[in-house]
């Protein structure tokens, strides 16, 4: 072969290479993609159906519930505007809490209930997860209802 | 008064990095030696009065002067001596000034190994390395001052986050930083080479040994973070994809291409265009991931105050860093030149597809990592792109690199004999894939990943024994051990450091493949039983520690009616930041961990609790370990110290006459 065309072999091979992670970067995007809703888009219903995505708000005051089996929990996560069933089965992260910040994720069920898979930690006591940051202060924008306690993270230096 | 005095270290500091960044790069290009000179003894001063900046902290933080507002905010009276100085680098501040402070310990080092260096050579790397460390020392002097004052001054502190207060959290940020920054010598080296024009194996010979040092330090810290979490974090797995995981992640990949690139460079003179990209690609992936993680644009443990003057000013750094080095070899790299020819089938071409597929891993890790970040900034609405996307992303392209990795090390360079490499290897891959295709029906369970892991680990360790076995036909020496002694140490590295990841393959493999986990509610006196093992539930008990107070959970844990081990998980409770932390228990065995954490109480004395049984777990981290081991071979071969010892001054005039014969 002559270096040309041994050249041209090894750019189609790494264009080659090239396709391929983007054959599979795209195909996983593709079903991978977890995307994040609002308990009001919730309660509207622009949420798909069958699909896995995140729910964030609040953990409403004095919603949560435990079963019998001491592992399935149910609770309310709100945006102070609408609020959304949750189900649970599993152990929840240490800073969980009501009245605070949570972020789950999960699907859908028939009867409107979010049946989660994962539940969020938030890191510390000021710390909300933006998600949740984020869906109190839409409601809050939207005018629906004064948000209670929206936790502003990043505050240490005033609290001090 | 302390404070003070480093805050002042760091202005000198800042002073120090202004000059060592100009003179001697300005020096070098015009031939001047007297201004070459400075660089080194400004590395050493500027060494040193950072370190001093970095004891006056430590001593802030020792002596519990919560008049010192970083010090307040990440301490307190109560918490242990060894995590106050851990603190340190438990926040924003002090892991800019730890960042830095490690950046001028590379330096002193590069001043004591670098007398077999061209002058020019070393003043501009010391010079480009004053740059970096000028934009380090200006940033924490602005916008993120470790020393700032509170006045008055808090009664206690706020406390280290009760996650942060780990043993972990003492060696951890320092190890990966010494990998983050140690790439830094690196990115000098290729900037130097750029600058001067000249690229020859010579220099992949002097660049090589600070590369896998400091590849050596990232490996380990990785690990180290990923063992941590595992641990702490109390759901047992040991890594989550998570950004800023992804951020150590990304220059360790750019680094493992660099090493292998640079090998190319070294031997045959080829790759060099390519090998000082990877070397700008892998210190700014470095930066990135400083930025990623200290900025406050991701959220996790690991981010802390989100200030946005902070993030546009590293935002700024990195694009005149990153724009600066690209722009710089765009316009120089065309002078490098290009190496020797070579065919398709050659070791060469081996490492060539080793790095494409290495950079392609990489840049889909970053896509993965960053596209969230863009979506967001654009507002076109809050993804998350979670461990399915990297897993199925990863994986496919990180199997054929590891198929390769077999036989790339027994091809020959230049040009290779695809038949003949099939006719050496043919035992080798009979073997791996009658083992792989039987052992998991053993094992009693079939699935095609669990075949295609044991698959790559096996074939790594079969071909490493055949290149073992060829290479010791051709060395001198008397009987099996003298000749195992004449093979040289880079050779016994890199043999080390694949079996490494042939450990660790099989580390992931088992525990995918056979973890089982259960979250059951537990009376006291009841038992639950997982992989064969039985636990039985001996209620909890109050215990008070040093800064927090607990619930023990006591568990009996027994394998077919023996007595295996005692296990006592945690949920802790610390008073001053009024967090709980769940403490998992775990039995570390070479075959299989056992793991409990305990999840919360319910009704009489009954807690719900979190059982793991994960069969080869700790080979992730021991293949992690025996990695850097490699690299730590590969470093003390025969050839870096002849390098070094050759040149060594041994009365100062003779040096100066040795390294000008040999610039």
């Amino acid at each position: 072969m002559k270096p040309r065309h041994k050249r041209f072999v090894f750019i189609g091979l790494g264009l080659l290479t090239l396709g391929v992670a983007t054959v599979l970067v795209l195909n996983a995007f593709q079903s991978n993609l977890v995307f994040f809703f609002t308990p009001t888009q919730v309660a509207s219903g622009e949420v798909p159906q069958g699909k896995s995505f995140r729910i964030g708000g609040m953990v409403e005051d004095g919603s949560l519930i435990r079963e019998s089996d001491g592992l399935t929990v149910r609770f309310y996560v709100t945006d102070t505007a609408k609020s959304v069933p949750v189900t649970y089965k599993g152990i929840l992260p240490d800073l969980f809490k009501e009245g605070k910040g949570a972020v789950a994720q999960g699907q859908l069920g028939a009867d409107g209930t979010f049946i989660a898979s994962e539940v969020l930690a938030k890191h510390d006591e000021n710390y909300m997860p933006p998600e949740a940051a984020e869906a109190l202060a839409k409601a809050k924008a939207s005018g629906a209802q004064q948000s209670k306690s929206l936790v502003v993270p990043g505050s240490k230096k005033e609290s001090l | 008064m302390i404070p003070e005095i480093g805050h002042f270290a760091l202005i000198l500091a800042l002073c120090v990095a202004v000059v060592q960044g100009s003179l001697p790069i300005y020096g070098a290009a015009v031939g001047n030696s007297a201004l070459m000179a400075i660089a080194r003894p400004a590395a050493r001063g500027q060494f040193f009065l950072v370190l001093i900046a970095f004891g006056c902290l430590g001593y802030a933080f020792a002596e519990k002067d919560f008049s010192v507002l970083y010090v307040a905010a990440t301490s307190n009276s109560q918490l242990p001596l060894h995590y106050r100085l851990a603190a340190i680098w438990g926040a924003h501040e002090g892991s800019l000034l730890l960042w830095t402070f490690i950046l001028t310990v590379w330096m002193f080092a590069v001043t004591l190994f670098s007398a077999h260096l061209p002058d020019t050579m070393r003043s501009r790397i010391l010079g480009v390395m004053g740059l970096v460390s000028m934009g380090f020392l200006l940033f924490m002097l602005t916008v993120s001052n470790p020393f700032e004052r509170l006045i008055p001054a808090a009664l206690d502190g706020r406390d280290l986050n009760p996650l942060l207060q780990d043993p972990g959290m003492v060696i951890h940020p320092p190890m990966l930083y010494m990998g983050y920054v140690g790439f830094s010598v690196a990115f000098a080296f290729a900037i130097a080479a750029l600058l001067g024009g000249n690229l020859d194996a010579a220099w992949a010979r002097w660049s090589r040994p600070w590369t896998t040092v400091a590849w050596c330090f990232l490996t380990v810290g990785i690990a180290m973070g990923s063992g941590w979490a595992y641990y702490e974090l109390g759901w047992g797995g040991w890594w989550f994809w998570d950004p800023v995981e992804n951020a150590s992640f990304m220059p360790w990949l750019a680094g493992t291409a660099l090493i292998h690139s640079l090998a190319v460079t070294d031997k045959r003179g080829g790759f060099k265009v390519w090998t000082v990209l990877l070397a700008i690609m892998a210190f700014s992936l470095s930066l990135l991931g400083t930025f990623l993680v200290r900025s406050g644009v991701l959220t996790s443990v690991h981010a802390f105050a989100t200030d946005p003057k902070r993030g546009l000013f590293i935002l700024v750094f990195l694009a005149v860093v990153i724009g600066g080095s690209l722009a710089l070899y765009a316009w120089r790299a065309p002078r490098v030149g290009l190496g020797g020819s070579f065919a398709m089938v050659s070791r060469e071409g081996m490492l060539l597809a080793n790095n494409v597929l290495l950079v392609a891993a990489m840049g889909s890790v970053l896509l993965g990592t960053l596209y969230p970040l863009f979506l967001d900034a654009l507002d076109l609405g809050k993804i998350s792109v979670g461990p399915p996307y990297f897993d199925s992303v990863f994986a496919p392209l990180m199997a054929p690199a590891v198929f390769l990795m077999g036989i790339g090390p027994l091809a020959q360079w230049k040009k290779a004999n695809l038949p003949d490499l099939a006719k050496r290897l043919r035992w080798a891959f009979g073997v791996s894939l009658v083992t792989a295709l039987t052992l998991p029906f053993v094992m009693g369970k079939w699935t095609p990943l669990l075949s295609l892991g044991l698959l790559l680990a096996i074939w790594i360790v079969t071909t490493a024994v055949v290149g073992l076995r060829e290479r010791l036909a051709h060395v001198d020496g008397h009987g099996l051990a003298g000749r195992l002694a004449a093979v040289p140490r880079s050779y016994w590295g890199m043999l080390v450091a694949h079996c490494g990841i042939a450990v660790f393959i099989v580390g992931v493999t088992m525990v995918k493949g056979f973890e089982t986990e259960s979250d059951v509610r537990m009376n006291v006196g009841e038992t639950a039983t997982i992989g064969g093992y039985t636990f039985r539930f001996d209620g909890t008990q109050d215990v008070v520690g040093p800064n927090y107070t607990a619930a023990r959970g006591t568990f009996h844990v027994s394998w077919d009616g023996r007595e295996t081990t005692i296990l006592y998980p945690e949920k802790r409770r610390y008073p001053v930041q009024n967090q709980i932390m769940t403490e998992a228990a775990i039995d570390p065995g070479l075959l299989r961990d056992l793991y409990v954490s305990l999840g919360e109480p319910l009704d009489d004395g009954a807690w719900s609790v979190r059982l793991y049984h994960k069969p080869f777990v700790d080979w992730i981290w021991g293949g992690c370990l025996i990695m850097a081991l490699g690299g730590v071979l590969a470093v003390s071969d025969r050839r870096y110290r002849l390098a070094w010892r050759k040149q060594e001054p041994a009365v100062v005039p003779s040096a100066r006459t040795v390294r000008r014969k040999v610039a």
